[in-house]
């Protein structure tokens, strides 16, 4: 069997009482593409990730993840998927090499195959040298790394992330941004979550931007500026008044603007207004889209 | 033949067989998990889970031995020492399902990583319970063995005490896994340990036998599975097995299937939203 998409949701609605965390979410991942949902939190994000593995049961909507139904099938999927959660849940008093261990086990990865996975997973987390080091003497960054091996002992064939890279520290999210483009270069399949906007550009085939439970836009992050934010943005600093002015002229002129507390930000224009001249980018489609920052 | 360093196996075809409930790689990974994670702690499980019970043993067996020299029939040392045999399948069992599952829920989330995996909350639930049975089994025999050595004579019918311990620890660990389930903090055990396990492992024969105790206690100690756990041991310990016993084992294995079911329906409520 092959699916054409590796993750398709039509739909799909999670109430959590009053709250509606996702609300009418549709999500197409191809096979061998890299998705990035972008989005502020309390977007969905999170909760679309646990449908996708059935820890989640949606109230409304259809969900298939490589061709099976969640969440009736959602073991079958899951053989097949690796996720890298957003906090961390390794064993703390067990070593690298046992943790990777348990989860060869749990992801069933076949007897004499075992080794070579194990050993797969501390080359890909550069930890070859620390494998019987407590994870609780590793560094943040290790950690991640190794979150992130340990989802792929099996090789699955769709990798989650949610947050790969949150709380790090920069040149740590750049290591990590070049593990994911290698899975990426060897094809897999990847649905990622985050709230940066360089991360979403760098990494993702295409964009979903989410906003309240919602995808307010989808496609390539070129793409998405170049329709919504155009190629180049003017920034106008100033005072407050000074800026009110701008944003009513810009509104005259049918120019959509966005407010950065020091500056704004006329979009669509390259001239006309006494300001800085800067590429447009995704945080400013984000931002014109959904109304609000996403930091 | 070509080592394959890829992450990846974006093989369409790859791994489609049918899964379905409770199976054994499912359970045998939560299991390797346990003993992996035990092999860093089994010093203190086992210090505790032995020193205890023996303690008890000691201080009532010689304390209230001097006092009186049988009880039920039996020297008061032995009485005490296949009572309390109980008392190390409760708090080898019990205790740790109780606040071994709520922190790994609350603050490791080790089952969201477990669930992320192909494994369903109930061969979660099972594998952990049978692990819990199984150290239940081996630490129960312990003050048993400490009797032993205090004059208790060895029989074959004691090669059934394991069992029976197995049996009663799956239940207490379930029922463990139970209340962890139901618990929203872990100031909720502390009734539960008070109004509800001090309570069962006092009346259950352990140190005094039942039969002098106003009605009402009688009739708690008969619905009490540390009870029947407890005459199950002595029974066999003493070589005096009879019809009643196999009564008592089908009470055990009662109380272990509806507990199983009620531990599985907690978990899933605590863990699947």
């Amino acid at each position: 069997m092959s699916s054409e998409l590796a993750i398709d949701l039509r739909g799909v609605v999670k109430r959590y009482g009053p709250i509606t965390a996702v609300d009418g979410l549709d999500v197409q991942v191809p096979a061998g593409t890299c998705v990035g949902l972008l989005g502020p939190n309390g977007a969905g994000k999170s909760t679309t990730m646990r449908m996708l593995t059935g820890q989640t049961i949606a109230d409304e909507g259809e969900l298939d993840v490589l061709g099976f139904k969640m969440p009736g099938e959602s073991k079958q999927a899951r053989a097949q998927l690796g996720v890298t959660p957003q906090l961390d849940n390794l064993d703390v008093t067990l070593t690298v090499e046992q943790n990777l261990l348990v989860f060869t086990y749990l992801y069933r990865v076949p007897r004499k195959e075992r080794k070579a996975a194990i050993a797969r997973g501390l080359e890909l987390a550069r930890l070859e040298d620390r494998r019987d080091t407590r994870v609780d003497k590793l560094s943040g960054g290790m950690r991640r790394r190794l979150l992130i091996a340990r989802s792929l002992v099996h090789r699955p064939r769709l990798v989650l992330l949610d947050e790969p890279t949150v709380g790090l520290d920069p040149q740590i999210r750049q290591e990590l941004w070049a593990l994911i483009d290698r899975l990426r270069s060897e094809g897999t399949t990847i649905l990622m979550s985050t709230h940066y906007i360089e991360e979403a550009q760098r990494l993702a085939d295409t964009v979903l931007i989410m906003s309240h439970g919602k995808a307010v836009a989808s496609g390539a992050p070129v793409d998405l500026v170049a329709e919504h934010a155009g190629s180049e943005v003017l920034e106008v600093y100033g005072g407050p008044a000074r800026l009110a002015e701008v944003e009513a002229e810009a509104a005259a002129k049918g120019l959509s603007t966005r407010r950065t507390g020091t500056s704004v930000a006329v979009l669509g224009t390259s001239d006309g207004f006494d300001g800085e001249r800067r590429p447009a980018n995704l945080e400013d489609v984000f931002v014109l889209l959904t109304g609000e920052e996403i930091g | 033949m070509v080592s394959d360093t890829r992450w990846s196996d974006t093989r369409s075809d790859a791994r489609t067989q049918r899964l379905h409930r409770f199976e054994r790689p499912a359970m045998a990974g939560v299991l390797v998990r346990e003993i992996v994670n035990f092999s860093s702690y089994w010093r203190s499980a086992t210090f505790s889970s032995t020193v205890e019970p023996t303690i008890y043993l000691l201080a009532f067996g010689f304390g209230f031995g001097s006092l009186v020299s049988r009880v039920g029939g039996y020297k008061y040392v032995e009485f005490v020492g296949t009572g309390t045999v109980a008392t190390a399948v409760l708090f080898s069992s019990a205790f740790p399902a109780m606040f071994g599952t709520f922190v790994k829920y609350q603050f490791q989330r080790t089952y969201d990583a477990i669930l992320a995996a192909p494994v369903d909350t109930e061969e979660l639930v099972t594998a952990e319970a049978l692990w819990i049975a199984t150290r239940a089994g081996v630490y129960g025999c312990v003050p048993m063995i400490v009797a032993m050595f205090f004059g208790l004579p060895p029989r074959w019918e004691m090669f059934a005490v394991p069992l029976i311990a197995w049996l009663a620890g799956f239940g207490w660990g379930c029922f463990g896994i139970t209340v962890a389930g139901f618990a929203k903090s872990i100031e909720n055990f502390s009734y539960v340990v008070s109004a509800v396990l001090t309570p069962l492992f006092l009346v259950a024969g352990t140190f005094f036998p039942l039969n002098k105790l106003p009605k009402w206690a009688q009739v708690l100690g008969e619905i009490n599975p540390l009870h029947h756990c407890v005459q199950l041991v002595r029974d066999s310990a003493f070589g005096v097995l009879g019809w009643v016993d196999l009564a008592r084992v089908g009470a055990l294995m009662l109380f272990g299937v509806l507990i199983w079911r009620l531990a599985i329906f907690a978990m899933q409520r605590k863990l699947i939203d």
